[in-house]
Parts: structure tokens; sequence; C-alpha cells
């Protein structure tokens, strides 16, 4: 019984997993489980549905959605097209790559607040940007470039941008570069090699990037407060959780909230995932080729 | 396709690539003509990769000239030569059709698409494949995917080919079955060809003319039975099979025919790169030094390894004053008995120079 179970890949190694089980189950499943019965069991409306049904009634809520898709939508997008030009420069060696990368990468350890407060202290009412304008006399009052949609977004490009493109960088080590070899030998100028070859075999890595970094970006809470304009054209979905959770104290209505956050982010997913199935039809995986 | 070479000539002058102070490919001169099957033979690192490489434009020469037909290639960028080149990794594009695949090539150079579709189907015959046109790569097996890799490089009609270790990935029986394949197309479609190989058999097999290279050198340019026969130096002669060699110094020359003695030998055999006396190496194939025989070039050893062959046995063994000779014998022989081992002169290599 015991070697049937082997060849079948059970045995007592197994039990080695279950640490992680518990972990997920104690961190994500329990949590999730909770949050989802206790946004069925609203503190102040009516109904199983009524924390969902407030939600989409009321606009100030159910407009979230469409400002949080705003940013975080063309925020994961820019990051993506930009990390490829980039990434497919920087494939193979040349001198000093290791520190391009590490400056590239860099914004990721500085933290959504530090960033927050260099762009305040650069562009914000009273920065070295605006100072500079009223002192050189080309404006007359302070230019607004922070503290709204754009200065969120340029949080979200700035700490989005390493993870999509490191990403990026590794799904291309990880197409033969004899392919465009290949190519070339048949004909192919750079362009079509790109375009035909390399950009295909990539799209998919891009689709996961993209994933990746709409999931970080939708989540945006410190930046949308910080350099945001939290009351109107920022009023992202967690902050409204936010507020629900420790102004209104209703744990109940803020579960809701995050529910419908994780529906959005899901379907949002679920899109690129089927649009990447269209797009690529062979099949996956490097093989000998 | 016509059957008519698209090429006159390709010239390689003193081709030469180095990777920093590593010297991969050194003064490389070569004349091939049209319709000419070329195989670069060696070793691991030998350069041979590196000279197909400099040919098909994928890496730059250090210096010399690449001449198609009297025309320098120096400026050309490998998509504008229009070389038909099959890789050792296949490097087919995955995402593409087996169709797909063997278009490309064509698509590029805009041909309309009822042409480019004729072409294909034309290709896809060729290498058999029909059947399998609307597959992936990754659904095909490696001698499969090793006969798109090739339509797609003869579909373009190239006035050269070039192959780097195309079979190596793939097993014995499938090689034999590629080889002869290979060389089908090559006569039918009249192709000019640079095979790139270290596998010898295949290269014999192949190849009109071989290069042999070491360490970036050519060691020697021929037919494949005159580098089987007559290897011009000790590396070649190892290389083909000569397994005995033995320094000995050369007393007496005759013409081709010279006698040398060393290590308790006396040989007599063919002289080559060297004066009517000095250093030479004895080089005997083990094929050619049988048991059995006495008078000229008779060496008496004692077996310590008998070796099995099918048809014949492979005799090793030492000679009293020490020199290891392997020879090849009919019969089984008993370990520890003497016997003697005996060449017909015209099989005994003498080189100049210390080997």
């Amino acid at each position: 019984m015991r070697r049937r179970l082997a060849a079948h890949g059970i045995d007592r190694v197994l039990l080695l997993l279950l640490p992680a089980v518990a972990f997920v189950v104690v961190i994500f499943l329990y949590p999730f489980g909770y949050g989802l019965v206790l946004s069925f069991q609203p503190e102040r409306y009516v109904g199983a549905l009524g924390n969902y049904q407030q939600f989409f009634a009321d606009p100030f809520l159910r407009d979230t959605i469409a400002i949080t898709l705003g940013l975080a939508v063309p925020a994961s997008l820019f990051n993506v097209i930009a990390s490829v030009p980039i990434a497919y420069r920087m494939r193979g060696a040349f001198r000093g790559k290791r520190l391009l990368i590490a400056m590239l990468v860099m914004p990721v350890t500085l933290g959504t607040v530090l960033i927050a407060k260099g762009l305040l202290t650069l562009l914000g009412a009273r920065g070295w940007v605006n100072r500079a304008l009223l002192e050189l006399g080309l404006v007359e009052d302070p230019v607004r470039f922070v503290n709204n949609y754009w200065g969120v977004l340029l949080t979200l490009v700035i700490t989005g941008f390493p993870f999509a493109f490191l990403l990026t960088l590794s799904y291309l080590g990880g197409i033969d570069p004899m392919l465009e070899r290949a190519a070339a030998t048949l004909g192919a100028g750079p362009r079509q090699r790109f375009w035909r070859i390399t950009f295909p075999l990539l799209l998919p890595g891009l689709a996961i990037t993209f994933i990746l970094t709409f999931v970080l970006a939708f989540a945006v809470f410190p930046s949308a407060v910080l350099v945001g304009e939290p009351a109107g054209e920022t009023r992202v979905i967690s902050i409204v959780a936010y507020r629900a959770a420790y102004e209104q104290f209703d744990a109940s209505m803020a579960s809701a909230i995050a529910m419908i956050m994780g529906a959005v982010q899901l379907a949002v997913v679920a899109v690129v995932l089927g649009v990447r199935g269209r797009l690529y039809r062979g099949p996956s995986g490097g093989g000998k080729g | 396709m016509n059957a008519q070479p698209r090429l006159r000539e390709l010239v390689l002058d003193g081709l030469s690539r180095s990777f920093g102070k590593q010297i991969a490919l050194s003064a490389l001169d070569l004349k091939i003509e049209g319709g000419e099957f070329i195989a670069l033979l060696g070793p691991s690192g030998c350069g041979k990769s590196t000279a197909l490489n400099c040919i098909a434009g994928l890496i730059e020469p250090t210096s010399g000239a690449i001449l198609l037909d009297g025309r320098s290639l120096e400026r050309t960028p490998s998509e504008r030569r229009g070389f038909g080149v099959v890789f050792q990794s296949y490097a087919l594009f995955q995402h593409m059709t087996v169709r797909a695949n063997i278009a490309f090539g064509l698509r590029m150079r805009r041909l309309p698409k009822e042409r480019v579709a004729a072409r294909v189907e034309q290709a896809l015959a060729l290498v058999q494949l029909g059947g399998l046109a609307d597959r992936y790569p990754s659904q095909l097996s490696g001698g499969q995917q090793q006969r798109v890799a090739i339509a797609r490089a003869i579909v373009i009609e190239p006035p050269l080919v070039l192959m780097d270790e195309p079979l190596s990935n793939l097993d014995a029986k499938l090689r034999l079955e590629m080889r002869t394949e290979i060389r089908r197309l090559h006569r039918e479609l009249g192709l000019t060809t640079i095979y790139v190989t270290h596998d010898q058999e295949e290269a014999f097999s192949l190849a009109d003319r071989l290069v042999v290279l070491r360490e970036g050198v050519a060691q020697q340019i021929g037919a494949p039975n005159e580098i089987y026969y007559r290897p011009t130096n000790p590396y070649v002669a190892d290389f083909v099979g000569f397994r005995n060699a033995v320094a000995m110094t050369l007393e007496r020359r005759d013409g081709y025919v010279g006698v040398a003695r060393g290590h308790g030998l006396r040989a007599s055999g063919r002289v080559s790169g060297v004066g009517s006396s000095g250093p030479v190496t004895l080089a005997i194939r083990p094929d050619d030094l049988v048991v059995g025989g006495a008078g000229e070039n008779a060496f008496e050893i004692t077996v310590d390894a008998v070796e099995f062959r099918g048809r014949s046995f492979v005799v090793e063994g030492v000679t009293d004053a020490g020199q290891r000779l392997r020879g090849t014998s009919a019969a089984a022989v008993p370990i520890g008995d003497t016997v003697t081992l005996r060449a017909p002169s015209d099989r005994v290599l003498l080189f100049g120079g210390a080997g």
C-alpha cells in the first residue's frame, strides 16, 4: 500500500508541506473566508446583499472602481510598454549592465511614502520646480503638478516600473537568441526580427507582467492620499474601504468593498489571460528549438 | 528549383576571428566552387562554427575577407546575404506552424502569396513533411524538426547553404537517414553547401572536400580519400585514425620512401615534410597493422589487451623497448602471447617534425 502511494508521489516527504499549508490557511484562507462571511452580514443595511447594494447604489462608492481602474490600467500599460524597449536593448552582456539594472530597480526599495515625499519636495506647490518657475517669473501662481491624478499616476509608474522591467528582462532572457539570428539569415531586418519573432514570443510574459503590475497598482493607497486628491480625482477604492473600516467602524461594509476590489482585479486578470490565450495559440514552452 | 549552382565561387581570404585574446579562427584560406559540398571538420573549439558564423554574417571577422563571386560581403548584413542556415539547435520559431516557419524567408522577400504557398508545398514535399504542415515545432520529433529547419533554409533557394552540426541532436539511426537525405537534396537542388561537424564519418561520407581544423588553424584541405589515406601532418593522422604514433629519426630517404629508426623499431614508409634526415613521427592505422608475417615493418609485441570488434580483434601490446602498438587480428590472441604485427610500406607514414 505504501509503495503504491509512493508511486503516485505520496510519501512521508509530503508532510513537509504541512507548515506551508497551515500558513496559507491561517494567513490567507481564513481571513478571506471571514471577510466574505462578514460582508454578507451588514451592520447598517438590510439583507445579506445590503452592503453590495449600497456600494453600487451610491455613486460616491461606485465611482471608485472607475477611478481606480483609471489609474491602475494606464500606469500598468505604461510600465509594461516602457520596459520592453529598455529591456530589449539590455539583452546580452555589456559593461556596466549590473549597475544600470541596479539603478533602474532602485525605486522598489524606496517605499511609497518616501517617493511621495520626494515628489512633493520636487513638484509640490512649494517644491523646487514651482519655486524656480515663480522666481523666473514664468508663472504667477504655483502650477499644480501633484496632489491630483497625475501625481498618483507618477508614483505608480515609479514604483511599478522596476517590477515590470525586471520581469520583462527575465522573460526576454528566456527567448533563445538563436531565433533572431535564424530570422536574420532568412532575410528579416532588425524591426522584423523584433516584431515577428521576439515580440510574439514575449507577449505571454508581457501579459503576466501587466497583471502583476496592475494588481499592485489597483491596491494603491498611500500615494493616493499623499500626492493625490483623496476626496475627488484619486478617491480610489482602497480609500473608501479604509474609511468604512476605520472612520465609520463598519467592518462589514469594509469587507464588502474588499471583496468587490478582489472581484474587479480578478475580472481584469481574466480578461488579460483570455486575450493572451487568443493571441498566442502555439504551444507554450521552449522545447528543443 | 533548378539544379544549377547559384554561385560561381566563394572565396575565404585569410579569414580570422579573435574573441579577446583568444584566436578562434586563424587566417583561413579556402576557395569553394559552385555545387561543392565542403565539410569543416574538427573537435569542439577548433573554430569551425566561428568560420560558419562569419560566412553567415552572424559574427564579424577580425580580419580577412569573404568574397562571393568576387564581391566582398564585408558590408552585407546577414539578412541581405541570402544564405540558408541550418542551426544545431534548429532554431525553429516556436510560435509559428511548420508552414509559417518555412514560409518566413519567402515572406521576408515579399513574394506574392500564391508563390509562397506553392514553394512551401514544394519544400514540404522535398523533406517529406507534407502531413505535418499545420503542426507547431514542439509537436514534432527531433528528426522532423530537423527537416523543417532544412526546408526553411533551402526554400529561399540560397546560393549557399550553411549547416552547423545539424545532425548532432539526433539518434544514430536517424542520423544516417538524414545524412543520405542531405546529400540527396544537395545533389538534386544543385546546392553549394558548407557543413560543420566533429563527426569524421559524417564529413567523409558527405563532403567533396574537407577542411580539418585545429585550434583555429586549417591543418589540411582535401578530398576525403586524400585526407584519409594521406594525412599531411601528425595531428590529422591521429584525427583520422592513425592511432599508432612513434617518434623516430629518419635515416635514409629515396624519393617518397624512407627508412627511420627509434624506440627499438625500424620502419619504412612514405615520407613527408622533412629533408633526407631528421626527427619524424611514424604513423600507422591499427587496421593496417596486422598480426602475422615477417620482414619489413614487422614489430613484435607482448599482447596485454584484446578487444572484439565484430569482424576482427583489436590487439594491443608493448614492444621489448616499451613502445605501445595497436594492431588487428582475424582471430583471438591470448593475453601474454608474443605476436608480430606487420604493415605494408605504403600504409606507413613518416612525418617530419615531432608530433
